[in-house]
């Protein structure tokens, strides 16, 4: 067996005694410039002009109406779910699968929409969305009765639900739900005014889904700071032994936590069918249940943090889309920008709870 | 002749002192005890001497050059060995893979070398055997295997005989002389006085990171070394005349348990009750079956069927509940692990008291009444004087002495009807450890059924009324504490019930 | 009919070998203690890094090797982030993974559309002639009869050397492995790192082998499949084979009902992995003695070196 390694200078962990929410707070921080600078080499790598990139991401989209109501648009469903996942990640359950939660809950909606496609109920929307989060709940659900009845792993089977839900609207819009006078196309008929929600600005996209991404804001912080539930959740994810002996119950809170996730995503892919969309096609969220994960971690699991969060995310989705069309910036390029940004976060979370100290050759010091 | 000097050692962990320009002589052929309560700085010395740490200063001279220990493969290589206390086994693996780990020699030469070992120094164990069959005598043994096979001169034993029934700590010392007549020193690590000045040769007190004295154990009462090591006379407990027990509060019937995991000691026909007033302790070395217990007892693991009825709080049937409703009805605990299990560390003391306070008061319709957690929290911490910074003071930032009376005083202050406390004072400064012994006394006298598993006999001895014995998932029977015979329950340890009564247990049979 | 059916037969050890790398991988990496939930994102960048290069150099071993080290430097990120700061694995993991995936979009794109000739299928010891059998055993490409090499040496090594002892104490506990002495992070990163090494093997086998070109979404969740192939397999190398074979199978089964004339939607067909995986999943997972008996006790655990 070899002996310790060279003397090289260590790092040493020391816990900090002022573990302040400002440190948390500077670790995203820290989190955005690192990847901003690592962006723009990388922009630099591949040819393009990392001045005019950082102008389409972060100036364009806020120069017009239509890009602040796309980034409105677009925080609200991001918002939405990662409120609902970080419910569950406190607790230690890893809901993968919100994107499929969405889907399910999208095509839950759009049945109803379809079915009921000459009405004009003001209960047509409302019911729409209760139907959304049902869905979204049913699925998560059965992940849920899977870990608790029979141990499996809900990494798994929420991802591999997610594909399912994925199949299952590929073949909806192909066959069963198809618009018979759609010229063959894979989607669903466009869907009645009264199954669609209202535009919030005039000449922007953003709509109702943003109150209800801020209204499960408000209702996840009340119920995660202050309630003996959220309590409950919180002691299982820090300490599970401990929360076994307080008579928390593990069942209860992997219930809780994935079924706060389907829900939420539920509702948001009524927000995305019954919002921009308006029916049921092939591509209903460009990535919203993976992104709302990142969103999720960046905001420290904290539900004011995921507002900032959810926006930074929003803007980076249009920011990419104003930069694929002005400095011709491949998709790719945001996928890997959000990732580096959770990359980061994680990479930096360490310190907020740490001090690090380097230590220098280790051993004797001549008295 | 000298092995190994140590010259004004010193060693921090952020603000606390550990080692306070500690030094130390060690000679060949001698059994050096190292002195010293919990938090005195014994095991931080012994980290620095087998190099798991550095000190921030000082000086150590192995064999009379001064060396720098950066690592344990390091100390091995010099030829220092230590057995730790916590023993670094897998599981998983058999004997000789274990040891195989450390030594890079064939399993076959091993297995051979074992043996060897083995039969001549009283330290017999099956190579072949998965470590989690073993119990913690003979694992103690691979311990210490391991690191004969190392061929040290200088041997560290940590707190050994914590983990050994009493009557097998005879054949440990007969190795140990064995080994330091071979010309090997020993440092060994104890606070057991008695057996000290049996054994060693020399002794070093600590105490809050000094050397206070060094000195021949057996020239000195055992009193005079307690008074070295703690800085005042040790504390005694006061037993008032406890009135005569009341109902039965606590009752397990004849509990068997199948286990359906690993490594879990099936419970066999176990029966117990705790009476109101009273304490009854359990003792037993530690892997018996006593953490299945306990777990079934407070909650965390759950009974059905008709198992269920055979734990009863008073009339009760308790064993389907879970903790929070045992803790409804009346029944607390103080779990064996402080941190991880009887309180989240990163949390504040606040929340930690809300984590099995009582709900009515400090939660309404679902919502967490900040205030009235916070000031329950403040009750503990004046009433059990926990040292702290407050209630806002995250756990972990507690001494383990501290922490304990935290939650030995929040499980009390539920006003349970039935308290059960596993090892009490597990890893806690004398003063704090007297402290908590005199609270169970305290409210046992006003009317509490207690129920105490301890590895510490001593203590057992010092507070409880009755005591069982824990042996392979049974339970004997109960015997009167007060004039009891140590020896006896010290063979009931090894599964010899019938020490205890004097007659042969009816249902001894099987082995 | 029995063309079709014997060209199933033969594609199943090209389907199951991807899955076979990466599970295999993962094993190793889970087997010390850490659970790396990147691989759909490291198979990925395999995929296109492998493509590219192949179709610049011409040169399979380059563009093999080159896919290998692409996801291999994915994996040393995620090993700095979850062994030095000590982030939790599961997010990391579908950091790393989602990173992955980013940069072999950005990377394949440009080649969206080309094909590389199709590894050659070898003809070992001349009997790719013998009816039936022949062509199935002997008639393989290199990289499928590479796969069935490197199952056997972790078996091996874990069976019976000291090196899947010491990577096994490791995960197990490696608190304890530390006091004997080990390195923990260093054997960590190793495994970690030979675990992306193989992902990345599997990933640009499926883009110059299985299917001699590069589209986005070409791993298809196998990345994911892998490691739930190492759960059932009980964290058992041979037993991971035979389950990275079944998949491997039934991921041809969309072409067998067709080639049956059965009229089965083929989204259905599309979904039956994912269906099977789950289902499987649960089955394994019932017993719980049995999972907690096999599985690595320290997976997914931060581990703190000074701790």
């Amino acid at each position: 067996m070899r002996e310790g390694l060279l003397n090289l200078p260590r790092l040493k962990l020391e816990l900090r005694t002022d573990r302040s929410r400002f440190a948390v707070v500077g670790v995203s921080l820290m989190a955005v410039i690192a990847s901003f600078a690592v962006g723009m080499i990388l922009l630099a790598i591949l040819g393009r002009s990392p001045m005019r990139v950082a102008n389409a991401f972060f100036i364009q989209p806020f120069t017009s109406l239509y890009g602040i109501g796309e980034i409105l648009l677009k925080t609200g469903p991001l918002l939405l779910v990662a409120q609902g996942l970080a419910v569950g990640y406190r607790a230690n359950v890893w809901n993968i699968g919100a994107e499929g939660q969405l889907i399910v809950g999208a095509i839950a909606a759009g049945v109803l929409a379809l079915y009921f496609d000459s009405s004009n109920s003001i209960f047509l929307l409302p019911a729409m969305i209760i139907v959304g989060a049902l869905a979204g709940a049913a699925w998560a659900a059965i992940a849920a009765f899977l870990r608790v009845r029979w141990n499996a792993n809900e990494i798994l089977t929420t991802f591999m639900l997610s594909s399912v839900a994925l199949q299952l609207l590929y073949y909806l819009v192909t066959g069963p739900l198809r618009d018979p006078h759609g010229q063959n196309f894979p989607q669903s008929a466009l869907f009645s005014d009264a199954a669609l929600f209202g535009t919030l600005i005039p000449g922007a996209r953003a709509n109702t889904s943003l109150l209800l991404g801020l209204a499960a804001t408000l209702i996840c912080y009340v119920f995660m700071q202050h309630s003996i539930h959220g309590f409950r959740l919180i002691v299982s994810g820090l300490a599970p032994r401990a929360a076994r002996y307080a008579g928390f119950g593990e069942a209860r809170a992997v219930w809780i936590g994935l079924i706060a996730g389907g829900v939420c995503a539920g509702i948001a892919g009524v927000g995305e069918v019954a919002g921009p969309i308006g029916m049921l096609q092939r591509v209903l969220s460009p990535g919203y249940g993976f992104a709302a994960i990142i969103v999720a971690f960046l905001g420290g699991l904290h539900p004011i943090g995921i507002v900032f969060a959810a926006v930074l995310m929003a803007l980076l989705y249009v920011g990419g889309d104003f930069a694929l069309v002005s400095a011709s910036v491949p998709n790719a390029f945001a996928t890997i920008f959000q990732s580096q940004l959770l990359v980061f976060y994680l990479a930096g979370a360490l310190l907020a709870v740490y001090r690090v100290r380097l230590i220098w050759r280790s051993g004797q010091v001549p008295t | 002749m000298t092995l190994l000097a140590l010259e004004g050692i010193t060693k921090s962990y952020g603000p606390t002192l550990a080692n306070d320009a500690v030094s130390l002589t060690v000679h060949r052929g001698h059994i050096h005890a190292l002195l010293g309560e919990n938090g005195a700085g014994k095991s931080t010395l012994v980290k620095i001497i087998y190099g798991v740490t550095q000190p921030d200063a000082g000086v150590i001279r192995w064999r009379g050059d001064a060396i720098a220990v950066r690592s344990p493969a390091q100390a091995r290589a010099l030829g220092i060995g230590m057995v730790f206390q916590h023993f670094s086994l897998f599981e998983t693996m058999t004997v000789v893979e274990n040891i195989s780990l450390a030594i890079p020699l064939s399993q076959r030469e091993l297995t051979r070398m074992i043996a060897d070992i083995g039969s001549r120094l009283h330290l017999e164990v099956d190579p072949e055997a998965p470590v989690h069959s073993l119990s913690v005598g003979e694992r103690q043994r691979v311990e210490i295997i391991r690191c004969l096979l190392q061929n040290p001169e200088l041997i560290i034993m940590d707190e050994p005989t914590a983990v050994l029934p009493p009557n097998l700590v005879p054949s440990l010392f007969v190795t140990l002389r064995q080994l330091a007549n071979e010309g090997r020193a020993i440092i060994f690590i104890s606070h057991k006085l008695e057996e000290l000045r049996a054994l060693c040769h020399i002794a070093t007190v600590m105490r809050q990171g000094k050397v206070v004295a060094t000195t021949d154990p057996q020239a000195v009462s055992a009193d005079a070394l307690a008074r070295l090591m703690i800085g005042r006379s040790m504390p005694h407990v006061e037993r008032s005349g406890s009135p005569p027990p009341g109902e039965g509060q606590l009752v397990v019937e004849d509990l068997s348990t199948v286990p359906t995991e690993p490594h879990v000691m099936p419970l066999d026909h176990v029966t117990l009750t705790a009476k109101a007033g009273e304490i009854v302790g359990i003792a037993g070395v530690s892997g018996n079956g006593q953490e299945e217990l306990l777990r079934i007892l407070s909650g965390e693991v759950q009974l059905t069927g008709l198992l269920a009825q055979r734990v009863r709080l008073g009339s009760t049937a308790i064993g389907e509940l879970d903790a929070f409703a045992r803790r409804q009805l009346g029944l607390a605990n103080v779990p064996a692990e402080r941190l991880g299990r009887g309180a989240v560390g990163s949390l504040s003391l606040a929340l930690n008291a809300l984590l099995t306070g009582p709900r009515d008061r400090l939660v309404t319709h679902g919502f967490i009444r900040s205030a009235a957690v916070k000031k329950f929290a403040g009750s503990i911490i004046a009433k059990y004087d926990v040292r702290c910074s407050g209630a806002e003071a995250e756990a972990d930032s507690l001494s383990g002495g501290n922490l304990q009376k935290f939650i030995v005083g929040r499980e009390i202050e539920l006003s349970p009807k039935v308290l059960i406390v596993a090892q009490p004072t597990w890893g806690v400064d004398v003063g704090a450890s007297a402290a908590i012994r005199q609270k169970l006394l305290d409210i046992a006298a006003r009317g509490m059924a207690i129920l105490v598993v301890s590895e510490d006999l001593d203590e057992l001895l010092a507070i409880t009324d009755r005591i069982h014995v824990m042996f392979r998932g049974r339970l004997s029977s109960s015997i009167a504490t007060r004039g009891t015979d140590v020896e006896a329950i010290g063979l009931a340890m090894t599964g010899a019930f019938e020490a205890l009564t004097g007659q042969t247990e009816p249902r001894l049979a099987h082995a | 009919m029995m063309d079709t059916l014997m060209f199933i037969v033969l594609g199943t050890l090209g389907a199951t070998t991807p899955l076979l790398f990466a599970a295999l991988g993962e094993l190793v990496a889970e087997r010390s203690g850490v659970l790396n939930l990147s691989i759909e994102g490291m198979m990925a960048t395999g995929a296109a890094v492998g493509f590219a290069v192949t179709t610049l150099t011409h040169s399979y071993g380059l563009g093999f090797l080159a896919g290998a080290l692409a996801a291999g430097a994915l994996s040393l990120a995620f090993g700095v982030l979850v062994l030095v700061c000590l982030a939790n694995q599961v997010a990391a993991g579908l950091a790393i993974g989602l990173l992955g995936l980013g940069v072999s979009a950005l990377v394949g794109k440009p080649f969206e559309g080309n094909t590389v000739p199709p590894l050659p299928k070898l003809n070992v010891l001349g009997l790719t002639d013998v009816p039936i059998i022949g062509p199935i055993l002997f008639g393989q490409d290199i990289l499928v009869y590479a796969g069935v090499a490197l199952l056997a040496i972790l078996a091996w090594i874990f069976k019976r050397t000291r090196l899947g002892l010491i990577i096994r104490a490791v995960g197990e506990a490696p608190t304890v492995a530390r006091d004997v002495g080990y390195p923990v992070i260093g054997i960590r990163f190793g495994c970690v790192a030979f675990g992306g090494l193989l992902a990345g093997i599997g990933g640009t086998y499926l883009s110059t082998a299985y299917t001699a070109l590069w589209t986005e979404g070409l791993v298809a969740g196998r990345g994911w499949i892998a490691v739930a192939l190492v759960v059932f397999g009980s964290w058992i190398p041979l037993r991971i084979a035979i389950g990275a074979y079944v998949f491997g199978a039934l991921s041809l089964l969309e072409l067998s009902i067709q080639a049956l004339g059965l009229d089965v939607p083929s989204q259905f067909l599309s979904a039956l992995p994912y269906v099977t995986t789950i289902v499987v999943l649960a089955v394994i997972s019932r017993d719980a003695t049995y999972l907690r008996l096999n599985r690595p006790v320290a997976l997914g655990k931060v581990f703190r070196s000074d701790g």
